[in-house]
């Protein structure tokens, strides 16, 4: 079983897609000769051709809509967008076409499209290269948002969405690329969508977070365990739709929540996750949710990026605050 | 089928690759002090760069868009406009934005992560770097509209490269610009390569010089290592902008000698006989070429702004690393002119687990 980072896992991913389905085609920027600035492409143009392969013009806003004109067609597109921040232009195209085709034609044309992208800051890259704008995503009826947490998870997800009839926006922890090797079987075997996984069980505290986040929820979860406090740590993995049934078990369970996200507060995925176990369990909680999060602020330059970035300190407190009184 | 429209694209070159005169020259071209300015700022673009990549190298500098094989084009533009104009650059062109009054420490300390890079002490109402590709032209166009407006005799220049033509907003702001007649330059850099990407691969047109003409927008070409013709094409533009006449596009093609910045490794895609020969090319030699048959420079003239270059770097990189470190307080004092009330929790909460990062 090789062991591979999770840039090489989707690699790995890519090239099975490509190997197995002759409709899946890659376009984006730099992806092609250069293997993509990350190198999650590299060497796959030399293998399928510059056709299969495909270097776009520098255009985000023509690789959103080509994207949707060749899924039209029946082609799996999977385009990458070299950083979150340059989603933007694409962002037209993502919401009023890519996301919306299927239903406002009554499922006669569909988007089987897979937009993949880094997420996330910490990789010292200058402004616009560290957003994490998944709430822009979620947002949108008709998407799917999935951010893994592992080379085995990015290769199992990347394949789930590749082969989903519907578009899928793929975000690729950047701190994560390269932070660690895993054994991952190239056996072509997607993962399940929609999904949160349970990654600890435990009984004090539940921890929900997704992407880079859950290494450092993780870390917290080993400082809170040497103080006898036992977390239940829960990768989203699915940020649309949110899997709020396995949220809602765990909680049952402990009675308490922290949620962890690197993106800012306001109106982010942990408002909607607290919002649901506000509704649905609230006489199951001993104490109130928290959310431990970006701040409001634009997501700095990398001079201070580390103090944007939660801390494993914050989250070991915020744990703690849930178990006071 | 008649003929009801026609369009040429001009190419404007005044040096030769061995610095001999090959047209018409400006004026300013037989002014020795003109000449030496600008060839001086050249000298230091090119020293800076070196001292820039190396301060990324050693780890005291973040990542870093090197300028390198530009220095002619970026020079020409800042000799060519006016004080009161306005930039919107991309994010390599320091020679226009070191003319225009940028500093080299602000330079160093946008690449090292800071925002107060960006707080520019000279020219105060140029915009920022922009990393969105394409998305300053249409804030030249804007500056343009609001000059025209007032009637004020100003200009703005937009940069742009050669990938960045493919963006939207290129097209957009340069339609606005035709339709308004607006006091706007875009100037497309065409270094023959956007990353990993040809200029073939970006766009089926002859030249970046025509993207315009679809528009009603006017275009020409220059040789962006002759000096003298950027200078030449770019002085022409403004004024015909300045007289109300308004956009033009202008071409300056060039080359990137350096990877795309140092996070980038060209060998990966670019041949190396392309960039040999690209150096043969190279804008400073043959400006200097061009100085010393005119008898406005020697070997002690160059050795004196060398020392002097040195010396304005060093000073340069010794504010920049001994600048006053940031607080956590620096994310959220910018934000607003009037904060919302509940960002003061997160800045409290931000305080006490803030930790700065390096460089
Ligand atoms: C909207 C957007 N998409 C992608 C990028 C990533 N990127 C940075 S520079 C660059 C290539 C730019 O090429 P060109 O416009 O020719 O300018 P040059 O770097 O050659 O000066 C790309 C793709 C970006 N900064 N912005
Ligand atoms: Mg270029």
């Amino acid at each position: 079983m090789p062991r591979v980072t999770l840039v090489e896992g989707i690699n790995l991913a890519l090239a099975r897609a490509l190997a197995d389905d002759p409709d899946v085609v890659l376009i984006g920027e730099d992806i092609g000769v250069n293997g993509g600035v990350f190198r999650a492409t590299a060497g796959l143009q030399q293998r399928f051709g510059a056709l299969r392969v495909q270097d776009t013009p520098l255009a985000e806003g023509l690789i959103g809509g080509m994207a949707v004109g060749m899924a039209s067609q029946g082609l799996k597109v999977v385009a990458e967008i070299q950083f979150m921040g340059f989603l933007y232009p694409a962002l037209d195209q993502i919401a009023n076409h890519m996301a919306r085709m299927r239903n406002r034609t009554r499922g006669r044309l569909t988007c089987p499209v897979v937009m993949r992208m880094p997420h996330g800051g910490g990789i010292h890259a200058p402004e616009h290269h560290s957003e994490s704008l998944e709430v822009l995503l979620a947002h949108h009826a008709g998407l799917r948002v999935l951010c893994p947490s592992s080379p085995a998870r990015a290769y199992g997800l990347l394949l789930a969405a590749i082969r989903d009839p519907d578009p899928v926006m793929f975000l690729e922890p950047t701190r994560l690329y390269r932070l660690a090797k895993q054994d991952v079987l190239d056996d072509g075997r997607a993962l399940p969508l929609d999904e949160a996984v349970v990654l600890r069980e435990g009984d004090d505290v539940t921890l929900v977070t997704w992407g880079a986040m859950v290494h450092d929820t993780l870390r917290a979860a080993d400082e809170l365990m040497n103080e006898k406090i036992s977390c239940e740590v829960i990768d989203l993995s699915s940020l649309s739709p949110i899997d709020h049934d396995t949220i809602l078990e765990s909680v049952g369970h402990t009675g308490r929540l922290v949620i962890v996200h690197e993106a800012a507060r306001n109106a982010g995925l942990g408002a909607e996750i607290a919002a649901t176990v506000a509704e649905k369990a609230l006489y199951d909680l001993l104490a109130p949710v928290v959310r431990v999060t970006g701040y409001d602020t634009v997501m700095p330059y990398f001079a201070m990026e580390r103090s944007y970035i939660l801390s494993v300190a914050r989250i070991v407190d915020a744990a703690k605050q849930t178990l006071q009184g | 089928m008649k003929t009801i429209a026609q369009f040429a694209i001009g190419y404007e070159q005044l040096l030769d690759a061995e610095g001999r005169a090959c047209g018409d020259l400006p004026p300013f071209a037989n002014d020795a002090d003109a000449m030496r300015r600008m060839y001086s700022m050249m000298v230091l673009c090119r020293l800076f760069d070196t001292k820039a990549i190396n301060l990324q190298r050693t780890g005291r500098l973040g990542t870093y868009a090197p300028c390198t094989g530009h220095e002619a084009t970026h020079v020409a533009v800042g000799a060519a406009m006016r004080p009161e104009d306005v930039l919107c650059p991309v994010y390599r062109e320091y020679g226009t934005q070191i003319w225009r009054g940028v500093t080299l420490t602000e330079i160093l300390t946008y690449w090292a992560g800071d925002e107060r890079g960006t707080d520019f002490a000279g020219p105060r109402e140029d915009f920022p770097w922009c990393v969105p590709i394409g998305s300053q032209t249409p804030h030249a166009a804007g500056v343009a509209m609001a000059f025209k407006m007032r009637r004020q005799p100003r200009c703005a220049v937009a940069y742009i490269g050669d990938g960045g033509t493919s963006q939207g907003a290129f097209h957009e702001a340069i339609n606005l610009a035709g339709a308004h007649r607006l006091p706007v330059v875009f100037v497309v850099v065409n270094n023959g390569w956007a990353i990993s990407v040809p200029v073939a691969q970006q766009t089926a047109a002859q030249t970046f010089a025509q993207k315009g003409l679809g528009n009603g927008v006017p275009g020409v070409q220059c040789d962006g290592n002759d000096i003298l013709a950027v200078r030449k094409v770019m002085e022409d533009a403004l004024e015909r902008a300045r007289s109300g006449e308004g956009p033009t596009v202008v071409e300056a093609v060039t080359y990137r000698l350096s990877d795309h910045t140092t996070a980038d490794d060209a060998s990966r895609y670019r041949p190396q006989g392309e960039l040999d020969a690209a150096w043969q090319r190279e804008p400073l030699l043959r400006t200097r070429r061009f100085m010393e048959q005119r008898g406005f420079w020697d070997e002690s003239r160059e050795a004196a702004l060398r020392a002097d270059c040195v010396a304005q770097i060093e000073a340069a990189v010794h504010g920049y690393q001994n600048r006053p470190a940031a607080d956590t307080d620096h994310m959220f004092d910018h934000l607003f002119a009037h904060p919302p009330a509940a960002l003061g929790e997160q800045m409290l909460t931000a305080r006490q687990y803030g930790k700065t990062g390096s460089h």
